[in-house]
């Protein structure tokens, strides 16, 4: 196991170094010059050279990009354009209140979907199957953005019970578990749970009936096991891998935010990357997406080493 | 090579079996669910082509007097925008744009995916090393992120979208390529190929192409309505289609101040979005069965 977490860890390294480039040359294949974001419309030459060494811009990009990923590795991520405070705290503030947010939305969409997959894969091909995975189709294909407009014209303008915009009452930024912050939380969170519901159903439904279809539970059946039984052997072989897709959706809950935190104004890791794209804040956007991408890779790899640990069979492949 | 065909046509019994993609088409003919979808979609296609000779109303066109008016206003059966412009004309000059922002970067995707994973898959080695190494990375990013990342570094624009979209497909569709063709490379029928002399181009071209073609084309359909979702999406933030040009992800931004007064005209874009993308998913579904291809 030891051997396993080892190989998959120095696996990772390149595709850390890889992502941080990407980062990086975001920036500049931005069309113009990276400095006209902070650069006044009046700037003189000089003050254009000036500030073009400060910010380093004259070197080679190899050596920039050295620069900057030495000062990343320490935590300087460099400070944003428009607030001037450093990128990192920013994005780490920001990220927090997306967390909070997927893990509400987590909660809705795992439980729904395992239950309605489990449903579907148990009852497969009768009115109860059908209707499961209707629900998982119109989750998959629904523009999350937009049915999180059609809750807020539901629940916020015709019944007027939830807030539609923001994470707590007087627009302040600090977040409690207390009804007066939960019912800010609601419309979000179901928002963003729709997706993972209707991936997890669809997954768990299909192993579900894969596994049942198998001899091993013909021979269970055969035993004389109870269909409770049974049961818990089906969840326990479904299990590896409907916690890895799961893993993998808590990812792109955390990394795909954006949409859905500009509709409820929801003041996370998503609304930070969008007003850095509008104001041009290139350290700001750049910090965002490297953190957020980092994310994702270190839960792609939580998700394959706890795979292996609870499933041998993946270990030996 | 060409000695081996010709006995092969000799052989073939005088009684001709039904073809694979014939058996396919037959399969999904009989599906009512894909049957709908297909007729949904060609509608929504027709009316976005043949917009200019429908009559509509001009979908530039407002008026300061009549905005935002409600759904089965006489003369505006889908009500008025924010600017006075007739919903139901703008609607379906909608589908232009949306549509082709949506599905051109899946095709092109599929086009550049399918040759490198084919490529990969059928050389092998150190190539297949470099491309799939490669892929990795962009699968170090959730989709959604990749797609505003490059398209908020290019800046706001249709080809820029466009751009976005296809880089993000590509890795996907190359993944799906790749391990096709692994898995067909080694079958006897490729192995007698390359005993019979064919070059690798030729292998890849007339042996592996039309047998790695029908998953990966099933996976891209899939991939259609996340296009959708997500080309409407960069427009919904800005950074796709600029205004007035109808398009349902830029309707459904402009229109979102107006919830409070006319909310179900303003909901009205997104329906569309939803409409396309979850009949392409069920048509891709269907495709999925009669082909027999499991995931």
């Amino acid at each position: 196991m030891l051997v396993y977490i080892a190989r998959r860890i120095v696996y990772v390294i390149p595709i850390v170094i890889s992502v941080a480039l990407v980062c990086f040359l975001l920036v500049h294949i931005t069309p113009g010059d990276p400095l006209v974001a902070v650069l006044p419309a009046d700037a003189s030459q000089e003050l254009a050279a000036q500030l073009r060494i400060a910010y380093g811009f004259d070197r080679p990009l190899p050596v920039q990009f050295g620069i900057w990923l030495w000062k990343a590795v320490h935590g300087d991520l460099g400070n944003s354009i428009a607030t001037g405070r450093p990128v990192l705290s920013e994005v780490l503030r920001a990220v927090s209140n997306t967390v909070t947010l997927a893990i509400a939305a987590a909660l809705i969409g795992f439980t729904l979907g395992l239950f309605f997959g489990l449903l579907a894969g148990y009852f497969r091909d009768t009115w109860i199957d059908k209707v499961a995975t209707s629900i998982a189709i119109a989750g998959v294909s629904v523009p999350h953005y937009w049915l999180g407009m059609v809750l807020v014209i539901i629940f916020s303008v015709q019944l007027n019970w939830l807030p539609a915009v923001g994470a707590g009452p007087g627009g302040s930024g600090a977040w409690g578990w207390d009804w007066e912050h939960i019912r800010y939380l609601i419309l979000p969170a179901i928002t963003t749970s729709v997706i993972p519901m209707g991936i997890v159903t669809r997954t768990v439904r299909a192993l579900t009936g894969d596994i049942l279809s198998q001899d091993f539970v013909e021979a269970l059946r055969a035993k004389g096991l109870r269909e409770i039984h049974v049961f818990r052997h089906v969840i326990k072989n479904a299990a590896p891998t409907a916690m890895a897709v799961m893993g993998l959706q808590l990812g792109y809950m955390l990394g795909g935010s954006i949409l859905i935190e500009t509709v409820f104004s929801w003041p996370g890791s998503g609304l930070l990357l969008n007003s850095a794209i509008f104001q041009r804040d290139l350290p700001l956007l750049q910090g965002t997406i490297l953190v957020l991408a980092l994310f994702f890779v270190f839960l792609n790899l939580m998700v394959d080493i706890t795979q292996a640990a609870i499933d041998p069979r993946i270990k030996r492949s | 090579m060409s000695a081996m065909t010709d006995t092969a046509l000799q052989a073939a019994p005088a009684t001709k079996a039904r073809g694979y993609w014939a058996t396919v088409g037959r399969r999904i003919a009989r599906d009512k669910v894909s049957m709908v979808c297909a007729f949904i979609l060609a509608l929504i296609f027709l009316s976005a082509i043949f917009a200019p000779w429908l009559g509509l109303a001009d979908p530039y066109q407002g008026s300061m007097i009549r905005r935002l008016r409600h759904i089965g206003t006489p003369n505006y059966p889908l009500g008025t925008d924010e600017l006075g412009r007739d919903m139901l004309a703008r609607l379906i000059y909608g589908g232009r744009l949306s549509l082709l922002v949506g599905i051109l970067p899946v095709i092109l995707a599929f086009i550049i995916g399918t040759s490198l994973g084919l490529v990969a898959g059928y050389v092998g080695g150190k190539l297949n090393t470099a491309i799939m190494r490669t892929i990795d990375v962009f699968y170090a990013f959730p989709s959604v992120l990749l797609a505003i990342a490059i398209s908020g570094a290019l800046g706001a624009g249709i080809i820029n979208s466009i751009v976005s979209l296809t880089i993000v497909f590509v890795p996907q569709i190359t993944r799906v390529a790749e391990s096709v063709t692994t898995g067909v490379r080694n079958m006897d029928f490729v192995e007698a190929a390359r005993a019979s002399g064919a070059g690798a181009f030729t292998i890849m071209r007339v042996h592996m192409l039309g047998n790695v073609l029908g998953p990966i084309f099933v996976y891209a359909t899939g991939l259609i309505s996340v296009s959708m979702i997500l080309a409407a999406g960069l427009s919904f933030l800005g950074l796709g289609t600029k205004p007035p040009e109808p398009e349902w992800g830029l309707m459904l931004n402009t229109l979102r101040t107006a919830i409070y007064i006319n909310p179900w005209v303003a909901a009205l874009p997104g329906a569309m979005i939803f409409a396309v993308s979850i009949c392409f998913n069920l048509l891709s579904d269907g495709m999925r069965s009669a082909m027999d291809i499991r995931n």
